[in-house]
């Protein structure tokens, strides 16, 4: 099976010698991407939907028509489409903006011991201020979300589900398309965090039927401090804004003012329009690999690095099955920052801490983890150095006494 | 690339004394004490999960015990260990004096290098690693605001 050979348009490589495995936190930039920044700033920096003038019209012609490209990447409509600061942002959004305005006393909101701090801190905050109860899908024995695991806590009191697509830790698939369904049956409202999973699976939200779904540009090739919420079009009429001011407001009163439709009604302020603009390339970038080529290039990588972590004395890897490019493991009795630092000292970049996940820590019942998470740009010779790095404090820890 | 490869093995190996992995795992004074005359500082690391809490009873402005407890790196739990040994026993004043300089080493700052140190003065591989600087100073922090409290209290 072939690779995927796309190192040459990642300009970060032309200047670092390093084996970048943590995209899960953070995705590399490509070229194309980089100079439409370095173009929006060059050649056509004006402000949006403010001026009259032709440059201001020009900027927010490609404004939208980056929210049209959003829009058709993930089968949506143009204003169904709001861009946030990021992922964690729109998914506040959900929580605060239709949540609060939503919720009472007495009703369910079903989360996850999988999800990320920004799906699970909003709910729980908006639980202690409406009387709302925050109610777990047990996790089965490998840590997934199930669909018989989840039916058996939604009930009529069931008013939001809010899931992860794809585990910012477990690398897991969530069964989202089947869990929404039950979810609509019990009239419950889904809202899904698809931070790492648009970047590596396509996704059409008619297909899952959710009520909203959150990611984050820099996860995905495009700028850092940009996200987006998709929300149905009669959902974002029944959220409230969380943020006023200036775009957002239609008419401003002494009395009492009005606001704008949606999308705009959630974006006030000037927003990232530079990175607007140019995320519109790295859904271009994505689109031209191919998702399928995508998860069969992770998965190459990932199954090659699980197969020589077996034969490394002491390493656990808590997901061998995990649905996508990312890999969470421990050393025998060494903290991953221990691990972490000898493996930099090879510059080899992965993460370890808990991942903004310490409620799945609990689970997994470890302080912390390291986590190696592939993307295009990874190739075997980072594996082997990976491997080889792995190996490396391996002995050298049991060196030291550990 | 040998010579690179060697030459990366010994700042690894300067970092990870052998002063330092004796304390990770053959931690002293570790294990709190139900004693209502110990003060005690928890801090946390939010991104990393390193945790530690220090506990010291102090009598007539002298730091007469420390204790430790928590989870984390090797660099993080054996500091509580050595900072136990080194500042008990001392004045608070010259505790403190001792912890800041500690922490300017670390920091790769200027300090005053005729403090005796002893197992302390081997954390200063960590000023190579400045992403470890936290692990290496998370559990000197708690204790400084152990003591620190005892001053504003009384």
């Amino acid at each position: 099976m072939d690779l995927l050979d796309v190192k040459k348009d990642f300009p970060l490589f032309d200047h670092n010698d390093i084996v970048y495995l943590d995209t899960a936190a953070t995705a590399l930039t490509p070229k194309n991407v980089v100079n439409a920044l370095c173009a929006y700033y060059n050649e056509s920096s004006a402000n949006v939907h403010r001026g009259v003038y032709k440059l201001s019209h020009e900027a927010t012609n490609r404004y939208n028509e980056t929210r049209q490209a959003v829009a058709d990447f993930i089968g949506a409509d143009f204003d169904e489409i709001v861009f946030t600061r990021g992922a964690s942002s729109a998914l506040n959004l959900v929580a605060f903006g239709y949540g609060l305005a939503n919720l009472q006393e007495g009703d369910e909101i079903v989360v996850s011991e999988l999800e990320h701090h920004s799906n699970f801190l909003p709910w729980q905050q908006v639980a202690k201020k409406t009387g709302a109860k925050l109610v777990y899908v047990p996790l089965s024995e490998t840590g997934r979300i199930e669909v018989e695991a989840f039916e058996s806590v939604v009930n009529a009191n069931t008013k939001i589900v809010a899931l992860t697509h794809v585990s910012n830790v477990m690398g897991y698939i969530t069964p989202i398309r089947e869990i929404t369904k039950i979810a609509h049956k019990h009239g419950a409202v889904v809202s899904v965090d698809a931070a790492q999973s648009a970047p590596h699976i396509a996704i059409d939200v008619r297909e899952i039927d959710c009520d909203f779904l959150a990611f984050s540009s820099h996860k995905m090739l495009g700028p850092k401090g940009l996200g987006v919420l998709y929300g149905k079009k009669k959902r974002l009429y029944e959220m409230e804004p969380v943020e006023y001011g200036g775009d957002m407001v239609e008419t401003a009163g002494k009395e009492g003012s009005t606001w704008q439709a949606p999308p705009i009604r959630f974006e006030t302020g000037t927003p990232p329009i530079d990175g607007v603009i140019a995320f519109s390339e790295a859904l271009k970038y994505l689109k031209t690999l191919g998702f399928d080529a995508i998860a069969k290039h992770e998965k190459r990588l990932k199954d090659y690095v699980l197969k020589a972590f077996s034969k490394i004395e002491g390493v656990t890897v808590y997901n061998p099955t995990s649905d996508t490019g990312m890999l969470t493991f421990n050393l025998e009795s060494v903290h991953p920052h221990d691990v972490v630092t000898v493996l930099d000292e090879d510059n080899i970049a992965v993460r370890a801490g808990h991942h903004c996940a310490q409620p799945l820590m609990q689970w997994l019942n470890v302080p912390a983890t390291l986590r190696a998470s592939f993307y295009i740009y990874n190739t075997l010779e980072d594996c082997d150095r990976l491997i080889e790095s792995v190996k490396k404090a391996s002995r050298f820890f049991r060196d030291a006494g550990l | 690339m040998p010579g690179y490869r060697r030459n990366n093995m010994n700042r690894l190996e300067n970092l990870y004394r052998q002063i330092i992995m004796d304390h990770y795992k053959n931690p002293r004074n570790k294990g709190l004490l139900d004693d209502a005359r110990y003060r005690k500082e928890h801090i946390k690391n939010p991104s990393c999960g390193d945790d530690v809490t220090i506990q010291t009873y102090c009598e007539d402005g002298v730091v007469k015990d420390i204790r430790h407890e928590g989870t984390g790196c090797s660099i993080c739990c054996s500091s509580a260990s050595v900072l136990s040994e080194l500042l008990k026993d001392r004045p608070i004043e010259e505790a403190l004096t001792i912890s800041d300089n500690y922490t300017k080493m670390i920091a790769n700052q200027p300090y005053d290098d005729t403090i005796e140190f002893e197992d302390a003065l081997a954390y200063q591989g960590v000023r190579n690693f400045p992403a470890r600087t936290k692990c290496a100073t998370i559990a000197w922090k708690a204790f400084e605001s152990t003591v620190k409290e005892v001053d504003d209290d009384e």
